[in-house]
């Protein structure tokens, strides 16, 4: 099976050779040279792919064709998701149709890409169709490593110990056990090893659901179970919240790898001991989502998809764009929504450059802002500003830039709400 | 300090009111569009978000308050930290571009 997995690999290459040379001479690339509309095919349509589509056809001022491919019917935002497990948002104020993408001209197909032809120059989606494409654009998200826990293969154990680390269903699934939880019971949510979407997203949770419990059910516990030596994201902020507002609830366990899980009993298998939890929320560890196996983009260390950053480029596959938690991140920069809607819109001036026969900007510039909520009305941030660096040809944060919040604050927690509210936008309207 | 501060806002002055060279409309048009997380697509913020509308807002104004975060003689939260990751040929490409929106 390796052999053959090889070959068609190396035969792969070869193709992908092909489209390679084809992509540096973009004026005279593949087609038919009769002066087409070009199309763009973006897949995934989370902050990074459905931003992708909406600058195209902005800054293309209409003149790009672009079908979005996303199978979930509505956008959920996984940022302000925690505030539901704590009971004070709605599910539904987080989540958004994709008519303001279909109202700015784009296609959008409801369905999952699963083959591509990169000579060809086309996708196939499970349903049947295939769609052809000048250039295309993916943004596959993350996928959870379930065969890391033997436990978790069946789908019923998956329904009973949730991750809800991506929006929706799972969501409401753990709101209704936390708030099922007896008073006195023990909330364990377990952290993977770094990288993952969204660092501080677990102590958020944490963080959260511990004001709701504190509220609700004093008595209950909150037992953090992180396979990392230490928070990862925002440290200082999260420690002294915890300490000065949930001391009696908050237990934090570092170099608490995951090992297994048993289902029934919502126990945690770690090396040494096993944790029984009422409520068991296992994040697991993460790589690169299904399509960029399907699309065989050269991964390093095989779970994160290699982008040249001026472009967001596939090292191995020039012409195909990735964006998102799917890319190895460059140093200091984490996988977040706030980056992948920037990725998006840098993938999409590099595009437009390309399509026009024109080399991308050298020099791009991301940005990144991202609020934690410590309680409902409390928040801190993280913000950092990445540039390229020609010699080491990665992002690099720029020193003197970026920083975090002195203490948590209030006036935070209306910032981060009105950051939601201009970053759905800036990603769907 | 000072002085270099009035010359940029009296050349970014003339930047506003000359033709813009495509080039550098378009690093101008990739610039704004970092900004655009927080403060709307090309400057127009969400009005129930309560960030002030920098779309149309008048370009020198614009860069002093940056300058000013800049240098730390304004109070800020996140944007004291943001802007000290862009030159200052950038920040007057960027309050150039959020002036000659709509």
């Amino acid at each position: 099976m390796a052999t053959n997995d090889r070959d068609r690999r190396r035969s792969f290459i070869r193709q992908v050779g092909t489209v390679a040379l084809a992509s540096v001479l973009p004026a005279c690339a593949g087609r038919p040279s009769t002066a087409t509309r070009a199309h763009v095919v973006v897949v995934g349509g989370g902050f990074g792919g459905a931003t992708a589509a909406r600058y195209l056809r902005l800054w293309s001022e209409g003149s790009v064709d672009v079908t979005l491919v996303e199978a979930n019917p509505e956008f959920v935002s996984c940022p302000l998701s925690n505030l539901v497990l704590a009971g004070e948002r709605k599910l539904a104020d987080l989540s958004f149709s994709y008519d303001g993408l279909r109202r700015r001209g784009v296609r959008v197909v409801h369905d999952t890409v699963i083959s591509l032809d990169p000579v060809r120059r086309s996708v196939g989606l499970f349903g049947g169709e295939r769609i052809d494409f000048d250039r295309l654009l993916l943004a596959p998200g993350v996928d959870f490593a379930y065969e890391d826990l033997p436990g978790l293969q069946a789908a019923a154990a998956r329904e009973h110990v949730l991750h809800a680390w991506k929006a929706g269903p799972q969501t409401l699934a753990l709101r209704r056990q936390l708030a099922a939880m007896p008073d006195g019971g023990v909330y364990a949510i377990t952290i993977p090893l770094a990288p993952y979407r969204c660092p501080p997203g677990p102590y958020e949770r944490a963080s959260v659901v511990a004001a709701y419990l504190k509220a609700h059910k004093p008595r209950a516990k909150i037992l953090v179970l992180d396979a990392n030596a230490e928070i990862v994201s925002k440290k200082a902020l999260f420690a002294k919240a915890w300490a000065e507002l949930y001391p009696d609830i908050i237990e934090y366990r570092p170099n608490c790898e995951l090992r297994d899980v048993h289902a029934a009993t919502r126990t945690a298998i770690l090396d040494f001991e096993q944790v029984r939890a009422d409520v068991l929320n296992v994040i697991p560890n993460q790589r690169a989502g299904e399509l960029a196996r399907v699309a065989e983009l050269r991964l390093i260390n095989q779970r994160w998809v290699e982008v040249d950053w001026r472009s967001m480029e596939s090292t191995s596959h020039p012409g195909i764009h990735v964006v998102g938690d799917a890319i190895f991140a460059a140093p200091a920069m984490p996988k977040s929504g706030h980056l992948a809607n920037q990725q998006g819109k840098l993938a999409v001036a590099a595009i437009l450059e390309l399509l026009a026969g024109r080399l991308p900007s050298p020099t791009p510039l991301l940005t990144n802002t991202c609020y934690s909520f410590i309680d409902a009305r409390n928040a801190v941030h993280v913000a950092s500003v990445h540039r390229y660096d020609a010699g080491q040809k990665t992002m690099l944060p720029v020193a003197g830039a970026g920083g975090l919040s002195a203490m948590r604050n209030e006036f935070e927690a209306k910032i981060a709400s009105a950051w939601a509210l201009n970053i759905w936008a800036d990603t769907l309207a | 300090m000072k002085k270099l501060h009035f010359s940029l806002v009296a050349l970014l002055g003339l930047a506003a009111a000359w033709p813009v060279a495509a080039q550098d409309d378009t690093l101008a048009r990739n610039l704004v569009a970092t900004c655009a997380n927080c403060h709307g697509t090309d400057g127009h913020a969400v009005k129930a978000s309560g960030m002030e509308a920098l779309a149309g807002a008048d370009a020198a104004k614009t860069l002093q308050k940056l300058h000013e975060f800049k240098s730390g003689v304004r109070p800020a939260t996140v944007m004291q930290q943001i802007v000290k990751g862009y030159t200052d040929e950038e920040l007057a490409l960027i309050v150039g571009y959020l002036a000659r929106q709509k």
